[in-house]
């Protein structure tokens, strides 16, 4: 017994000694943001250049926009990097957020296997849609209420289509874009997807995918990311002097240009687009 | 399939390259896991030990209950201490959303039941005569919990392993309360999660070989305390 107490004992000293994974309060961003900035590799890439800039550190966790948008209602983060406009709107006009400022855009691309079995291939995405509908070729939806979820169903609406549910060839998956894109493979089918994370999904399979971009260049494809700080009114305790250094920061010619620069296979994943 | 392989070499080499962002996930991992476990330990094998020794109304429905509970799925246990967590929540003032200490509150959750069920089950199954020898010899109910806990010690270290397993491999909790941020709340488990939807599916199994050898070591730590005492 003595030396059952001795073991714990030791265990918990050495846990306690362990190195402090944060010198806890040095300056720092809680940020919530979504999948597709984190996956693709643009916060790690802009992360320590933030601090080198301004000494703030940035902390993020990523999610669909929806929860991102409920974690800042809540006040549990500082800031937002989100890309689904209306929602934006509307969560500003109800007071949880302010100075939203757009930063950048990448596009949205409709992908589907080579063979192309329901046809869309240069269509528009308002006959590329009917199309698969018509054909009930498998479509993966991330079923999420993530920025390209919201972006998907608006398309369905645009398309005057009823927006699928529980028909059979339409899958919702309810996980992360790069899942979706593997589930829409796996089926043989398509997906929307941002044209950031394809690229990612193109880099991993060594840039020889099953699913090739279909449908592009539609002004409707268009996906907008913007920053939001949280409000201090509706947020006390939300850091909303440090949440707008970081919007200046971002919304700035040396950013912006590191957003420009931000390359993956050699292709630009983002465009910068902020009013300076 | 290839990846399946290709994991198995990378875990090596992650261990062996000192990769620092997996380092900082075991450590997160280790530190949390080792935090709740001591916490549920603290508080179940006392409860647990009330539960299975003496006779009292509603005994078994609360067995009942309690067994329940071990059923409880860590999305659901996340959602909840998140709820309480939350700045806008009854213990927002702390700070213990995104944060280690606020995940092990909800392992703690987590491993509760399991360890109050079988210490119960442990100290149930002692033998009777066991108590009538102890008290003859004139122990005090001090001296009574504490040879009694000393004759139940191998249920209750099954019931500790089980609890550490339940706790080391959950990914619900650690996702919803810490977020997985870098650096910082990002345990092994929910760097498997990242890294499977970032589609790097080696990473992912290179990860999980990670954390099941630090089981393993767990495990034979144990195993080597069981034969000492």
């Amino acid at each position: 017994m003595k030396r059952l107490c001795a073991a714990i004992i030791g265990l918990a000293l050495v846990v306690y000694l362990l190195p402090a994974s944060s010198s806890a309060e040095e300056k720092m961003l809680m940020m919530a943001t979504t999948t597709s900035t984190d996956n693709t590799g643009l916060l790690d890439y802009l992360a320590p250049k933030f601090k080198a800039a301004t000494g703030i550190e940035l902390k993020w966790t990523a999610t669909g926009t929806g929860k991102a948008l409920k974690l800042g209602q809540n006040c549990d983060v500082d800031i937002l990097m989100v890309h689904a406009p209306p929602a934006e709107k509307k969560f500003v006009a109800d007071g949880f957020g302010t100075d939203r400022r757009e930063i950048m855009y990448n596009d949205f691309v409709i992908i589907g296997p080579a063979s192309d079995p329901a046809g869309i291939k240069g269509k528009s995405i308002k006959d590329a849609f009917a199309m698969v509908k018509t054909k009930q070729a498998v479509f993966t939806s991330r079923g999420d209420n993530s920025g390209t979820h919201k972006k998907e169903l608006s398309l369905w609406k645009a398309a005057n289509l009823p927006v699928p549910e529980k028909e059979s060839w339409y899958v919702q998956t309810g996980q992360g874009m790069l899942a979706t894109i593997n589930i829409a493979a796996e089926r043989n089918g398509y997906t929307m997807t941002d044209r950031g994370t394809y690229i990612k999904y193109e880099s991993n399979l060594k840039g020889n995918p099953p699913l090739k971009i279909l449908v592009e260049g539609d002004a409707v494809l268009l996906n907008q990311y913007s920053v939001i700080a949280i409000d201090k009114t509706h947020c006390a305790k939300a850091k909303y002097d440090t949440a707008g250094q970081f919007i200046e920061w971002i919304t700035g010619a040396a950013a912006q240009q590191l957003i420009k620069e931000f390359k993956l296979l050699g292709k630009p994943l983002f465009t910068p687009n902020a009013k300076m | 399939m290839d990846f399946i392989l290709e994991g198995f070499f990378q875990a090596f080499d992650l261990l062996a390259s000192g990769n620092a962002e997996a380092y900082s996930a075991i450590w997160a991992t280790v530190k949390v896991s080792s935090y709740s476990i001591g916490c549920s330990l603290l508080i179940g094998i006392p409860l647990g030990f009330f539960l299975g020794y003496f006779d009292f109304r509603g005994k078994k429905p609360l067995r009942t209950v309690v067994d329940t509970l071990m059923a409880l799925p860590t999305v659901f246990i996340g959602l909840l201490v998140y709820a309480f967590v939350t700045q806008r929540g009854p213990l927002g003032n702390f700070g213990l959303l995104f944060t280690l200490p606020g995940i092990a509150i909800g392992q703690t959750i987590l491993a509760l039941p399991i360890v109050i069920g079988l210490s119960a089950t442990a100290v149930e199954s002692m033998d009777e005569k066991l108590r009538i020898a102890i008290m003859s010899m004139g122990a005090n109910r001090r001296q009574l919990f504490i040879s009694s806990l000393w004759e139940a010690r191998h249920g209750l270290l099954a019931g500790a392993i089980a609890a550490y397993g339940r706790v080391m491999t959950e990914v619900g909790i650690s996702m919803m309360v810490g977020g997985n941020i870098k650096w910082h709340t990002r345990t092994i488990t929910t760097a498997i999660a990242l890294e499977t939807n970032k589609g790097q599916f080696g990473l992912g199994v290179a990860l999980g070989l990670v954390l099941l050898a630090i089981a393993f070591c767990v495990n034979i730590s144990v195993s080597f305390l069981r034969r000492r005492v």
